[in-house]
């Protein structure tokens, strides 16, 4: 019982990871249907970015207030990874807007080649440590077995992680029902055309998804180099199909199916780990994708028919 | 200074293509302050096309379209809305997955919100169906519904020109009558310019000041409601036995 606690725990705090990165990949694909592959890597950035600013204002400048250091990174990074998602948007895919189906794909798989690249270059394919910065916790639950004592360990880290994510997901949703900007996305959503001759700035609507899902990645990319205190070029594709997955399970394009996604593979993953083997941890999140899929063709949340003008 | 009898719309020999297929031959129409201008045309002549070029998608290839003043020709969409333009599109368009409500609301997007309490009660007067539906989803209406939400939502941006292509579509022959009579309201209490294209021809007619009729890509006739309904090539080609 304390163990399944424990990875139940785990598996929420790495849930909450992959779901706020799925975010990014379903509202992008919910608006111009298009799989952002290079989403992945903004959360790898975002990482990087928040290791170099953390280090800089610890480091360099002196700082030594963690929260407050830790919301200077977060803002930074999250300004850093908005900036990215927009020029990448603006640039390499409203271009092909209105061209074949796969062109912006292909682009989008090229982009990610090309920021992957461009940090195993300028920061080395080793991996970046950075040394916990939040300890301890608190015991949810204490028992014993033949074996010792176990001890369920909420710690502090995973606390501010879910709690964050939790947040963050709430004030998103009430951003997509009830604000204008939310309206006028999930207007272009249903019908472009319609939503420009209502007097929405379609391309900025766009802009702003991209953008919107890159300030989570970064969110993402803090908390996982605070979670695990290392990273590397690579951490961006992993998650990313992760979180790609997880938009699938739940119903890409649809925003609780993303959140509801994210948090099912953080618990399969880490379940199949706890229980089983580790190795296998990815097939089993994968297989799992492959039999809600046959069941139910477009995933847990999503809609049966995504009608496209 | 602008001349008070200047048209508050006017195209300039406009060509529309689709590829390379032409759809508006050179179209040269005019609508002023206060009228109510009918087009009539058989499936096919660029009715739509016309409406839609007017709101800049697509684009004209050649010729020049004029609002308040303005040269709209090269404006994205949104941006010849905001100038006071609202349309009733044909299919209607309603968002499928949005309620009544939220529908009106983007109808409203270009609106000072202080005004929507008033606005939603307004429509609703007009279209009491859709009171009763407010938080129905929009793809979940009847085709009457929708057409209602439609020109609604068109209302709801408080337009200087409203845009209605075929909003007699689909709807009871009563509904028609209600709807005719509610555009005519507007435009006599509120000065409303209105231009609508209809297949239904013979209350379009009756109820504009002017109209036209687009045969292939071409205005081929115009004059008052009234002559219009008295030509004979007119009378053969979109009343008889059409009429109800
Ligand atoms: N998106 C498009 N691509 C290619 N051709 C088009 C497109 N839209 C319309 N057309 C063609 O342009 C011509 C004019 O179409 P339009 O829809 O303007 O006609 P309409 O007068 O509105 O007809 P209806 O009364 O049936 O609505 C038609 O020949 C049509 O096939
Ligand atoms: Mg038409």
């Amino acid at each position: 019982m304390e163990y399944f606690v424990q990875q139940l725990i785990n598996g929420l705090t790495l849930g909450s990871i992959y779901g706020l990165i799925a975010i990014g990949y379903t509202m992008v694909y919910g608006i111009i249907g298009m799989i952002n592959f290079a989403h992945g890597d903004i959360f790898m950035i975002g990482a990087f970015i928040s290791l170099a600013v953390f280090l800089l204002l610890t480091s360099v400048l002196g700082f030594a207030f963690l929260p407050v250091v830790l919301l200077i990174v977060l803002i930074v990074a999250m300004l850093f990874t908005s900036a990215w998602g927009w020029t990448v948007e603006r640039l390499a895919y409203r271009p092909l807007r209105g061209s074949f189906r796969l062109a912006p794909l292909i682009t989008a798989i090229g982009m990610s080649i090309v920021l992957q690249n461009f940090v195993q270059i300028t920061q080395g394919a080793r991996v970046k440590p950075l040394p916990p910065q939040i300890r301890g916790g608190i015991t949810v639950m204490q028992g014993s077995t033949e074996a010792g004592t176990i001890v369920v360990q909420l710690s502090y880290m995973q606390m501010i992680i879910i709690v964050t994510t939790l947040v963050l997901m709430t004030a998103f949703t009430l951003l997509i029902a009830r604000t204008s900007l939310g309206r006028a996305q999930r207007a272009c959503e249903q019908d472009r055309k319609m939503a420009a001759l209502l007097g929405v700035n379609v391309d900025r609507t766009i802009s702003l998804t991209f953008v919107m899902g890159a300030a989570l990645a970064a969110v993402a990319g803090l908390m996982f180099l605070l979670l695990y205190g290392v990273i590397d070029f690579y951490i961006g594709f992993l998650a990313g199909v992760k979180a790609f997955t997880a938009a699938v399970l739940g119903g890409i394009g649809s925003l609780p199916g993303a959140m509801l996604g994210g948090l099912l593979i953080g618990l399969i993953e880490v379940f199949w780990s706890g229980y089983f083997t580790v190795e296998y941890k990815d097939v089993a999140a994968f297989s799992i994708l492959a039999i809600v899929l046959i069941f139910l063709p477009s995933g847990l949340l999503g809609k049966p028919e995504v009608e496209k003008v | 200074m602008r001349a008070a009898a200047e048209p508050l719309l006017s195209v300039r020999g406009v060509e529309t293509y689709y590829g390379n297929i032409i759809a508006l031959r050179g179209v040269d129409l005019e609508v002023s302050r206060g009228e109510i201008v009918t087009m009539i045309g058989a499936n096919g002549a660029g009715k739509s096309t016309l409406m839609m070029t007017i709101c800049g998608d697509p684009k004209p290839r050649s010729g020049q379209i004029l609002y308040d003043g303005t040269d709209i020709t090269a404006m994205p969409t949104h941006e010849i809305m905001q100038l006071g333009i609202a349309q009733s599109p044909e299919g209607r368009r309603i968002f499928p997955r949005m309620t009544v409500m939220e529908n009106l609301q983007m109808g409203a997007s270009l609106v000072d919100p202080n005004h929507f309490e008033d606005d939603l009660k307004r429509v609703s007067e007009l279209f009491p169906r859709l009171k009763e539906r407010l938080h129905q989803r929009g793809g979940t209406l009847s085709g009457g519904e929708q057409q209602m939400l439609a020109i609604a939502r068109a209302l709801m941006g408080r337009p200087k020109l409203l845009l209605l292509d075929e909003p007699s579509l689909g709807l009871a022959p009563l509904i028609v009558k209600q709807i005719f009579e509610t555009i005519r309201e507007l435009n006599e209490n509120e000065g409303l310019t209105v231009f609508l294209v209809e297949q239904n021809a013979f209350h379009a007619l009756k109820l504009a000041h002017r109209g036209y009729v687009m045969v292939n890509g071409n205005i081929t006739m115009s004059g008052t409601g009234a002559e219009l309904l008295k030509r004979e090539e007119v009378r053969a080609a979109y009343l008889e036995g059409g009429r109800h």
